[in-house]
């Protein structure tokens, strides 16, 4: 399932040439039909194009929001995990702070204290996509670095690490060759439902108009541009919105696998 | 119970509240813009009245000294003023304030008096139908954007059936008994998106906290004393499976007003999430600085409440 949206999304584009913005008046807010199998919206433009081209970005940033969140957390929480006393208290005391922050309305602040500016340096689509991924990323990050935290926890006492310990390794060398890579597993279920989560925000983001500048198309935008078209072009909404429904699903779908995988106290 | 675990409580909360109103200036400080800025290209104004301006509200104080400025106008009640709605920032958001917290509040009672029921009988026959069903749908509940299930809901309900107003009016012309139903009515489709959003996690929450519970001894014990299963799972399990969850629900509630947001928006609730919205819209920066400040302190607050709860729920965590 996941593979045939990330394939339709990498490798669509190439079997549907048609560009995204080109506009046929004669031919708005169509119903699904030959020429366009999803129709299209109140430019005339089509929505099956526009729709791969929305998805690219979609994933690109629930991508690129995990991974920006999992160093954050896997370096915040490891250090933590390592440094006993109040350097852990301070991390953690950081950690529950940010986690009692209300996302949503943080993003929105940033988004519009500083889209401006970082239009300014990054250009448009590239700033927007910085500033989404940093944001997301960086109010993500706090659910990792306390598993992380936690299994450094526990892992540091074991017998391999001491035994490392004992022949002379550095800090680093303990964590990076024998902790780090012990801790992983769970790190990448949380991992997995962070990019769900960060699709769901960026779509949010440009469903209020705080995302991508309004002329690129993502799923989001799209049911934007398409609410006020509800009661004569319904298709205009349905299609993005499943497109984002069923993309979050099939990856919580994994991460649940992954946990199911991972999880020593499964019963039967 | 006792006075002490609260008295702490609070205390932790303190600071919690002062490094949250730290971010929060620290992310307007960093902003870029200038509030005298248009008077730098107005050639009228001479740069020196600019300087002098800006020395006078402060703005070449070093960081700290403007931010226990902003901080203790903010204590006082002065939040500014909003230059869209031309009135206080404190008293616009106490007038959209209660409609934001009547719609969770019964979106909340909504999620958790469908959710308990159905994490219970789920985890009480573990992979049976019923569970892979309820799993299922706890999936997709978790999945659904709440844009889309409310755009989704508009098109059936409002366009199709014509049952459901989609807009939220605050000026229903009826008296009586017919103004509640009214305005009932058209809280329905924004109650449901928010709390079905909600049910999907507290399914999950619930299911997983009591299959750790149904295992334990003392079950096990009631069961064997001959107590009937109902009582058993009614008086003995959900009891203590429900501790958990009532952290779990706090932990939630940042997400909780970030749908708020969303649900205000699309059926254009006059509440402070679609407050927010226009003010980011209109540049209105008091009233995005004061709305998003009053939604932090409110998840604060009820973490507060949730934690002393927790402490009355589960007598063990007193004594730590």
């Amino acid at each position: 399932m996941l593979s045939i949206l990330v394939l339709g999304v990498l490798v669509g584009p190439y079997l549907w040439p048609v560009a995204i913005n080109d506009i046929d008046f004669a031919a708005k807010l169509q119903g699904p039909s030959l020429a366009h199998p999803l129709g299209t919206d109140d430019l005339g433009q089509d929505l099956l194009a526009r729709m791969m081209y929305g998805g690219k970005i979609s994933l690109a940033v629930g991508f690129a929001a995990m991974l920006v969140a999992l160093t954050v957390g896997v370096l915040i929480g490891s250090v933590a995990g390592m440094s006993s006393g109040w350097v852990d208290a301070a991390l953690m005391w950081l950690t529950d702070l940010f986690l009692a922050l209300p996302t949503l309305p943080l993003l929105l602040l940033v988004m519009y204290l500083f889209r401006d500016s970082v239009k300014k340096v990054l250009g448009v689509e590239g700033g927007a996509f910085v500033l989404i991924v940093i944001v997301i990323g960086g109010l993500r990050w706090m659910p990792v670095a306390r598993l992380v935290r936690a299994q450094f926890l526990s892992l540091r006492e074991k017998e391999f690490v001491e035994a490392a310990r004992a022949l002379g390794a550095s800090k680093v060398r303990q964590v990076v060759q024998h902790i780090l890579p012990n801790a992983l597993g769970p790190v990448i279920v949380v991992g997995t439902i962070d990019v769900a989560a960060a699709i769901i925000f960026e779509s949010t983001l440009s469903f209020l108009g705080l995302g991508f500048p309004s002329d690129v198309p993502t799923w989001g935008s799209m049911l934007r541009d398409a609410k006020d078209y509800l009661d004569i072009a319904a298709h205009w909404a349905l299609f993005p919105g499943a497109a984002i429904f069923l993309t979050v699903l099939a990856i919580n779908f994994v991460g649940d696998g992954l946990r199911d995988a991972f999880d020593p106290r499964r019963m039967l | 119970m006792n006075r002490q675990y609260i008295i702490r409580r609070l205390l932790i909360a303190i600071p919690s509240l002062l490094g949250i109103s730290v971010i929060l200036f620290g992310i307007l400080a960093m902003a870029p813009g200038d509030p005298f800025e248009e008077l730098a290209t107005n050639p009228a104004i001479p740069p020196e009245v600019r300087m002098a301006l800006r020395a006078k509200f402060g703005l070449d104080d070093p960081v700290w000294q403007r931010y226990l400025h902003w901080f203790s106008a903010m204590v006082q009640g002065d939040w500014g003023f909003s230059f869209q709605s031309r009135m206080d920032v404190d008293r616009l958001i106490l007038q959209r304030l209660p409609v934001t917290l009547i719609v969770i509040g019964a979106s909340q009672i909504l999620a958790i008096s469908v959710a308990i029921p159905v994490g219970v009988l789920a985890a009480i026959k573990p992979y049976s139908i019923f569970d892979q069903i309820a799993s299922t749908f706890a999936m997709i509940g978790f999945s659904l954007p709440t844009f889309f299930t409310g755009l989704v809901l508009i098109l059936v309900f409002s366009i199709q059936l014509d049952w459901l107003p989609f807009v939220y009016r605050a000026d229903i012309n009826a008296k009586g008994w017919a103004f509640y139903g009214e305005h009932i009515k058209q809280s329905i489709m924004p109650v449901v998106v928010l709390g079905l959003a909600q049910a999907g996690t507290l399914v999950r929450f619930m299911r997983s906290s009591v299959l750790d519970v149904i295992r334990l001894d003392y079950v096990t014990t009631a069961r064997s004393k001959g107590i009937g299963e109902r009582k058993v799972i009614v008086r003995h399990v959900v009891r203590n499976a429900l501790i958990p969850v009532v952290t779990l629900i706090a932990l939630q509630l940042p997400a909780v007003f970030g749908g708020a947001i969303v649900t205000e928006q699309i059926f254009r609730v006059p509440g402070i999430g679609s407050l927010l919205i226009a003010a980011i819209q209109a540049n209105d920066t008091p009233v995005v600085m004061g709305v998003t400040f009053i939604i932090s302190c409110l998840v604060v607050l009820f973490n507060l409440i949730a934690d002393i709860l927790y402490g009355w729920l589960d007598p063990r965590i007193s004594f730590r």
